[in-house]
């Protein structure tokens, strides 16, 4: 019963397993490119580069999203599917220069 | 600098408002302190070893290792504080009553101290390993003594709040007391079920059933003052998706019943003693 639970609960994850991908980097502790346009309504799959010497933490309250990225690495975030709209990101550990903003069209 | 007080302060205040409540709720067990200053100090070590094992992690599992490893050591503190809650649900009338001689349920109540230690050292290792890559980003690039001394304001802070809480909590009136630990105990489990929801919505491995479900966040920003607390508490969340919410009403109902269940069975049970008892008596006059 638990297990037939869990099969249905992915099965939409599966379902729509075909995502698009976008990288940004990190670099001197600002986001590049700052300002990335994404397709609304779809499952993006963001890798994230880190070429600073220092983690970074990617947080974004509007995506209810936040992932460490250590330093000199990489990592994958997974967003959406979202509305049209801009959203607001930032590197919690360098906020003052680390802002960034995903626009979803 | 400011910043680092911030961030120390948030990451140290969830883990501290956790001690306090398991400290408060556990006040009546004899060497509850002992057990929580280990489970601090085994979290501590383990935050170290986390922080220090970030890239081995953050490459498991197709990239979202540290979401997996999040939602499992979220999960596992969800499961002790349920079974605290249920065990605290049969004990903690008969530890209140004879707070110094639980002499009979001494192996019972080393199994609850365990549980606690992992409680605390799981919530310390989880927000002490973000603190510690933090700080030594900080350390790197501003210096050792901001790293230090922002840290340390950050920390003294959310030690001081915890501790306002522990003895806020300890104040409580007995009639009242159980209750009350046993509701904020049962409310964070559910606010950490959440998070573990949330970590599973961001590795793609459960599907976010509408996100977010609503936004607060004009309301109650999860950033202020209060909605840090409540979060820390009860798992505020101003744009929660469908799924926490999910995880949050199945845990809270589930923690409930079984509560519910314990008690009822611990009724029955002394009721028909008494019934043995008093026929025992009966037929020996």
């Amino acid at each position: 019963m638990k297990r037939l639970l869990i099969l249905i609960l992915l099965l939409p994850a599966v379902a729509f397993a075909v995502e698009d991908e976008y990288r940004l980097v990190i670099k001197d502790h600002k986001f590049e490119p700052a300002e990335l346009t994404v397709p609304a309504g779809k499952k993006i799959k963001l890798q994230v580069q880190n070429k600073d010497a220092t983690p970074e933490e990617f947080e974004s309250h509007s995506l209810n999203r936040e992932k460490i990225i250590g330093a000199n690495s990489s990592a994958v975030i997974y967003i959406g599917p979202l509305n049209a709209g801009t959203y607001k990101y930032f590197g919690e550990f360098n906020e003052a220069t680390a802002q960034g903003v995903i626009i979803a069209k | 600098m400011f910043s680092t007080v911030i961030i120390v302060f948030r990451e140290a205040l969830e883990a501290a408002l956790i001690i306090s409540i398991i400290a408060a709720a556990t006040r009546s067990l004899p060497g509850n302190k002992r057990w929580i200053l280990a489970g601090l100090l085994a979290g501590l070590l383990g935050a170290g070893l986390v922080a220090a094992a970030t890239d081995v992690i953050a490459n498991l599992a197709d990239g979202v290792g540290p979401e997996l490893f999040n939602a499992a050591i979220l999960g596992t503190a969800v499961l002790m504080l349920a079974w605290h809650n249920i065990w605290m649900a049969i004990h903690g009338a008969e530890l209140a009553q004879h707070a110094h001689q639980v002499g009979a349920n001494i192996r019972e109540g080393r199994s609850e101290c365990s549980v606690l230690l992992m409680v605390v050292g799981l919530a310390v290792l989880r927000e002490g390993s973000e603190t510690v890559l933090f700080l030594y980003g900080i350390a790197t690039s501003s210096g050792i003594a901001s790293m230090l001394f922002g840290g340390a304001i950050g920390l003294i802070a959310a030690v001081v709040l915890g501790y306002i809480l522990y003895e806020g909590l300890v104040k409580v009136p007995l009639r009242w007391f159980f209750k009350a630990t046993s509701a904020l105990v049962l409310l964070l489990a559910a606010g950490l079920a959440s998070q573990a929801a949330k970590f599973l919505i961001q590795a793609d491995v459960l599907p976010s059933l509408g996100d977010p479900l609503w936004d607060s966040s004009a309301l109650i920003s999860q950033q202020g003052v209060l909605g840090t607390l409540l979060h820390g508490l009860i798992g505020y969340d101003a744009r929660p998706a469908g799924l926490q919410v999910l995880f949050y009403i199945v845990v809270v109902a589930a923690i409930s019943i079984g509560m519910q269940f314990t008690k009822h069975k611990k009724e029955i049970l002394s009721q028909s003693k008494e019934k043995l008892d008093h026929e025992v008596l009966s037929k020996s006059n």
